[in-house]
């Protein structure tokens, strides 16, 4: 009874959270109320026994998407009140391909077909980690993280063609101090997610975003300023997971008995898994603060 | 039981909020915001699917888990290629 209280109360939050960032007048709050629907999605995700969605949301969700809008905010023309004027069609259409859908999902029988689960289940002492969503991503269905890999990456060389100039600000030295006295315990957390990852909770995406989010606080406080596309060691951290990822295939699939791509022998797994998510790590870190910061002017006068 | 069905109905209706904003805007801004509304809502549709077994005692299923997680990161990263478009339109129109 108490836990269906807590989801009616955290579905309402939710969804109020979502309609006033859509229909709210001003921009700005918009993208508040945005960053606040990301926050109360991570508690969604702790709540429906998703601790790895949890641990990824809060980072990216409520972090870094935050900063990316906020950097978008900055760029949009001075006029921020919106009428728009409500008509009839679209509201009709959405509310009547909305009612079709909730009818179908109802219908989604309780109990689940195990197939698929038992199988994972069933393979995990072969994996060579503990944690089953770490063994499906790295594993099970490695093309997966890989071809993401590759996502992020295309998605950081499209950011790079349509650069647009952003101006930094000199820190406030507040937020300065913070952000280094910050950092060390934030690397600290980084290994502890990525080592947790292979027998609990975490792993390399966790870990990379919250990697990211210490180095963009860090960046917009025009700390780390060899960290820019300009540098080739930076190119090549990005690169690293994937580069990684595809060597370690090659190699499965021309030393191992099996001969399979993206397949470990069951004796190396555990290793060659935390290699693989090491520098995946470091490639997600640094993708997604490139893609946050971008190449930014530095400007040293606002104090 | 009950928790399942407010699940399945906070999803299917911020599915339909995000396409309502996706449609009505007016900012592109709003509209990429929207639309990630709209991808939570879906997330979330996948994760209340994978929380079905926990009911039966069984742990959630973590292929789904595995699937939602590639997710959230290609997100990120096609939004943060939608506000480097957006940044550099908004760029063009006041040139």
């Amino acid at each position: 009874m108490g836990l269906l209280l807590f989801d009616l109360v955290l579905a309402t939050v939710v969804l109020l959270l979502a309609g006033t960032a859509i229909f709210s007048r001003n921009l700005t709050h918009a993208v508040m109320l945005f960053m606040a629907f990301g926050v109360m999605m991570a508690l969604a995700w702790a709540r429906l026994a998703a601790p790895d969605l949890a641990l990824a949301e809060a980072a990216i969700g409520a972090g870094l998407t935050g900063a990316l809008c906020f950097t978008a905010l900055v760029r949009q023309p001075a006029a921020l009140d919106s009428k728009v004027a409500t008509s009839l069609l679209p509201i009709c259409f959405v509310a009547l391909i909305t009612a079709a859908l909730l009818f179908s999902v109802w219908q989604i029988p309780v109990s689940p077909n195990p197939a698929l689960s038992h199988e994972v289940s069933v393979a995990l002492p072969q994996s060579g980690v503990a944690h089953p969503v770490t063994a499906v991503l790295l594993n099970f269905r490695s093309w997966d993280t890989l071809l993401e890999l590759l996502v992020l990456l295309l998605a950081l060389l499209g950011a790079q063609q349509a650069q647009s100039s952003l101006t930094l600000y000199a820190g406030w030295s507040l937020s300065l101090s913070w952000s280094r006295l910050l950092s060390p315990l934030i690397i600290l957390l980084t290994g502890y997610l990525l080592w947790r990852g292979a027998a609990a909770p975490g792993g390399a995406f966790q870990a990379g975003a919250l990697l990211a989010s210490g180095l963009v606080v860090l960046r917009l406080n025009q700390q780390l300023t060899w960290l820019s596309w300009q540098n080739p060691w930076v190119r090549l951290a990005a690169l690293s997971g994937l580069l990684v990822f595809v060597l370690t295939g090659l190699f499965s699939l021309l030393w191992s008995s099996s001969r399979l791509w993206l397949e470990w022998p069951t004796a190396y797994a555990g290793a060659v898994i935390l290699g693989i998510e090491s520098f995946a790590t470091l490639a997600i870190a640094v993708t997604l603060t490139l893609l946050v910061v971008g190449e930014p002017t530095e400007e040293r006068a606002d104090a | 039981m009950l928790s399942l069905y407010v699940y399945f109905t906070l999803a299917t209706l911020l599915i339909g909020f995000g396409a309502y904003g996706v449609w009505r805007g007016p900012e592109l801004l709003r509209r990429i915001l929207a639309l990630n509304i709209m991808g939570a809502g879906i997330f979330l549709l996948m994760v209340t699917l994978a929380y079905r077994p926990v009911l039966q005692g069984e742990p959630a299923d973590s292929v789904l888990h595995a699937l939602v997680l590639t997710g959230l990161v290609v997100a990120v990263s096609a939004t943060a290629f939608a506000l480097a478009l957006l940044g550099r339109i908004l760029q063009k129109g006041k040139a």
